[in-house]
């Protein structure tokens, strides 16, 4: 059972399909009948299949590639290496240091090599294991501190320090009457999204262009490095949007679409190229591990007085957006609490692992483990319990960040903790209810259908996580998103280029459109490059950006209608507003239906929408580096068998910062699905690399939550519409996956605690069983 | 039961109760890729090629199936219903509606192999407990919804058909 809670219903009953509704996704039906068309599902006629041949080794030179054996293969039909790069032989989001091919040397397992293109998936296997490569190894550097002591040479020529950023905020000498430590390690986690890599090219006739169809996050940035790499200019790349399933940060980077563009480009004909679950998890960046060391010095009530920390991101072989994830890291130190005095020390750094990048959080994650685990530390010093040791530090609006930047979003964190706090423990007992018959329910117990806990053994403990997440983009870019709006006959058609991962945008935009323009049909256009950029799908960024962006083009559309009407009709325009389904003129109360009002015009208008702008962090780490701001609390109940180190997570209960909900049960399946992957990171889910090898690349052994780990989820929505947001609402993707993990992680403590007085410090995660019964 | 294989890379299966003759496979190839590559009904989706995800699950002879780890040509004999047999086009089943009115869609890319195990977990269990839905589902794997409007959707179903209201 789940409870939902909106603390401030919206006034009034709404039109349906409007903002605070929850009309069902226009994509549904498709959905449930199999008929949507994700990108593995994507084919033309005559279309070729193509593949990767990727490095087995993490370091290493490549001393020659024999290809021949691969062309006398039958149905082979072109096989290519960075020697057929027609342009830029590098890409990357920020800094454009990853190969479209490896040629001289090899830095990651599964780094790309060359690419086959034939008439079958099987045909191109058998090419690729035909193609000879010859390698010399190279030590491989595995320990990010000796890429920051500059004892390993480069394995880059950019260095192996992607980013060192340092925070120095008040007086760097204060200390505390209570002072505590920890270090605390994040493993590496996979988004995992279901839907894998896929994407089908068809070249324009002659070689001038391609049409690329792909799962992606962000079509422009996309089509901005292929055409880059295929030295086409921009507008001869056009890119359209193939069905994502799911994305989470993992498709906001390059993998197949240069590949699969070259290919097609080279042989003028469609060419498809579709990872396996093994490669999708060589293929796409990952969440950061790191290490991170932090110390609060605290009066002994227990008010935060200064924090030190310093951070090391394990970014892999490539940049990505390392950087970015770092001063999101660095910057997020405090966590949402007051602190006027800081010292922080963060690095990202270039190693031979799986290079790393964007997953939901970015690096919010990783710091928030690590100030969450402290904030408990700290209760537990000053004999304070959880949940006070946070209120009396609870940030407020206005309050500054260890930046400097004041925070100047609605900041209810206190609320988030206190209404939190209110919501019901769960009434399950410890072990679970029994069956019908008065059995056991083992399903319900730690451990499972093995069966092997013992319900007398079972310790209960709760944990508590709160969160502060960054919205939108940071650091000066020109963070904008586009949206077109097309009013005829009562109609309304939206054009925008935001990818739709999954999470809803297709449903509140025409809410939105419904809601300003007061009609009911609304029409999507197809999601391409033939629209303005939208920006990406990530950071929390799209209901407030390209919701933004559709807002204001269609309150332009509705000025224009208005001095359409105030013209045919003798009005003033100025008096003129939408209500429900009407226009209506303030003064005289005349009024006419939109439909009608608008029949036989056309009004089309294109709107960018900016948020305002960010600077930069200067070297002490002080500046207005971010947009905005939304919060969480989390409270885990977990049932533990402290024998086996067996969880059972029972229930989370949270209360999010949610500014408005626009479409309260697309919140719901954020708030659930981000506390599934929280979960994940807390007690299942690890990238292992041995040597930088990938032990568990694949379903079988990297392992997801299913329903028999999901716990019951309560939750309220703390609705305080945001001023600074266009619509009110705060992005809700990421905060849901944030201060779950340490709760969870908080629970387990608590419960062992209640064993023997003393409990375990569990400082890495996912806890494994041998971390809380060894 | 000893099934005879046709010509050797050519033989017939029988989908949501249509006779459809499998051209140009080769024996050991899955019923997954059978169903996509050979067929074109693309509803069941690969996400993990191991049987851990449930993306691919259809029935066959009205067992619930991973069927990317059975080898099409083993089934020649057996009724084989995938997501696209489930309901007409302009008739969505029970489940299909709730799962579109409960939320429990998001990227969507698990969802058909979802409903055909929802379907099936109602034909077998009416009136299932949540435990008993969490267990019966827990072979499909959701990567967007954290499961709890999926399970709120095969509890409206169940309510549905026992006369429980609309």
């Amino acid at each position: 059972m789940t409870v939902v809670e909106r603390v401030t219903a919206p006034a009034g009953a709404a039109r349906p399909g409007t903002i605070g509704t929850s009309p069902t996704r226009p994509d549904g039906v498709a959905k449930v009948q199999g008929r949507f068309e994700f990108s593995s599902d994507l084919s033309a006629d005559g279309c070729l299949w193509g593949a990767t041949l990727r490095s087995p080794h993490p370091s290493a030179r490549i001393v020659s590639i024999d290809l021949s054996a691969a062309w006398q293969i039958d149905g082979v039909e072109t096989v290519i290496t960075a020697a057929d790069v027609p342009g830029a032989m590098h890409y990357g989001l920020i800094a454009q240091d990853q190969p479209v091919f490896a040629s001289e040397v090899v830095r990651y397992v599964g780094e790309p090599i060359a690419a086959v293109a034939a008439d079958h998936p099987e045909t191109c296997r058998r090419a690729l294991e035909a193609i000879v490569v010859e390698y010399e190894m190279l030590d491989a550097l595995l320990d990010p501190e000796r890429a920051i002591d500059a004892s390993h040479p480069p394995i880059h020529p950019d260095g192996n320090v992607i980013r060192h950023q340092r925070i120095v905020c008040g007086d760097r000498s204060a200390t505390g009457d209570v002072v505590v430590e920890g270090t605390y390690e994040i493993g590496m986690q996979d988004q995992a999204f279901l839907g894998l890599e896929a994407a089908l090219a068809v070249p324009d006739p002659g070689g001038s262009g391609v049409e690329l169809h792909v799962a992606t996050q962000w079509l422009h940035e996309d089509r901005t490095q292929i055409a880059a790499c295929l030295d086409l200019p921009v507008e001869s790349v056009r890119l359209v949007l193939g069905g994502v399933g799911g994305a989470f940060g993992a498709r906001e980077d390059i993998s197949l679409q240069v590949h699969t563009c070259l290919l097609a480009l080279r042989l003028g004909r469609p060419v498809r190229i579709a990872y396996s679950r093994a490669e999708s998890f060589l293929g796409h960046v990952h969440r950061h591990p790191a290490t991170i060391w932090m110390r609060h010095h605290a009066t002994s009530d227990g008010e935060i007085v200064k924090i030190e920390s310093r951070m090391v991101f394990d970014g892999g072989a490539y940049a990505s957006t390392s950087s970015a994830v770092l001063i999101n890291a660095v910057t997020h130190a405090q966590g949402p609490y007051r602190c006027p005095n800081a010292v922080v020390d963060g690095y990202a750094v270039r190693t031979n692992h799986l290079p790393c990048g964007a997953m939901r959080g970015f690096g919010v994650v990783q710091a928030c483990f690590a100030h969450e685990s402290q904030m408990d530390k700290l209760a537990a010093a000053c004999g304070l319990d959880p949940v006070e040791i946070r209120l009396r530090n609870a940030m407020r609006t206005g309050d500054p960040l260890i930046t400097g930047q004041p925070v100047l979003n609605v900041a209810p964190v206190e609320r988030c903790i206190r209404d939190t706090a209110a919501l019901p423990l769960p009434d399950t007992p410890v072990g679970g209810f029994p069956m019908e018959d008065g059995a056991l329910d083992v399903m319900r117990l730690p451990g499972g259908a093995g069966r092997t806990a013992d319900r007398t053994d079972i310790v209960r403990g709760i944990g508590w996580g709160v969160a502060i997440k960054n919205l939108m983009y940071s650091e000066g870019f020109d963070d904008y998103s586009t949206a077109r709006c097309r009013l005829a006959d009562g109609v309304a058609t939206l054009k925008f280029a935001t990818s739709e991962v999954g999470q809803g945008f297709v449903t509140i935009a025409p809410q939105i459109a419904r809601t300003i323009l007061g009609v009911d049909d609304v029409v999507l256009d197809r999601i391409d490059t033939q629209v303005g950029s939208a920006g990406s799908t990530s950071a929390s960024r799209q209901t407030w950006m390209s919701g933004g962006a559709v807002d204001a083009a269609c309150r332009t559309v509705r000025e224009r209608l208005f001095e359409h009407v105030g013209r045919t009709h003798d009005v003033d325009p100025l008096r003129l507003v939408v209500d429900g389904t009407d226009l209506v003129d303030t003064v005289s109360g005349w009024k006419m239906p939109v439909a009608e009002a608008s029949a036989g015009v056309v009004i089309d208008e294109t709107v960018e929408y900016r948020h305002p702008a960010t600077g930069e962090l200067d070297e002490n780490g002080q500046g207005n580096c971010h947009t905005a701001f939304a919060f969480v609390a989390h409270r885990a109940v977990v049932d533990v068998d402290p024998e086996l180190g067996l969880v059972k997570v029972v229930q989370i209960a949270t209360a999010q910062d949610v500014g408005r909900a626009l479409n309260p049960l697309s919140v719901l399946g954020q708030i659930e699905g981000g506390i599934a992957q929280g979960l994940g990171l807390a007690v299942m889910e690890e990238i292992i690399q041995v040597d930088g090898l990938i032990r568990n690349g694949n379903f079988t052994d990297y392992l997801l939550p299913t329903f028999l780990d999901m716990p019951d989820v309560v939750a309220t929505l703390i609705e305080e519409p945001d001023p600074h947001a266009p619509l009110g609402a705060k992005g809700v993707g990421e905060p849901p996956c944030i201060s779950s993990t340490p709760a969870i992680v908080a629970a387990i403590r608590d419960a062992l605690c209640q064993v023997d007085g003393v409990g375990k410090p569990l400082e890495r995660v996912p806890v494994r069983p041998s971390d809380i019964c060894l | 039961m000893t099934t005879t294989i046709g010509d050797g890379d050519h033989f017939s299966l029988h989908v949501n109760g249509i006779r459809c003759e499998v051209t140009d496979s080769w024996l050991g190839e899955s019923l997954l890729d059978v169903l996509r590559d050979r067929l074109g009904l693309l509803g069941a989706k690969g996400a993990c090629e191991q049987g851990e995800c449930g993306s691919c699950s259809v029935m066959v002879d009205d067992v619930l199936v991973c069927s990317c780890l059975v080898m099409a040509a083993s089934v020649v004999d057996q009724p084989i219903v995938t997501i696209e047999g489930i309901a007409p086009i302009d008739a969505p089943s029970d489940v299909q509606a709730a799962f579109v009115e409960a939320g429990a869609v998001q990227c969507g890319f698990c969802t058909p192999g979802l409903i055909v195990a929802a379907h099936d977990l109602l034909e077998r269990l009416p009136r299932p407990s949540e435990t008993q839905i969490r267990e019966e589902l827990a072979g499909n794997v959701c990567r967007c919804t954290g499961y709890g409007r999926i399970i709120e959707a095969v509890q409206q179903v169940a309510v549905r058909r026992a006369g429980g209201g609309s």
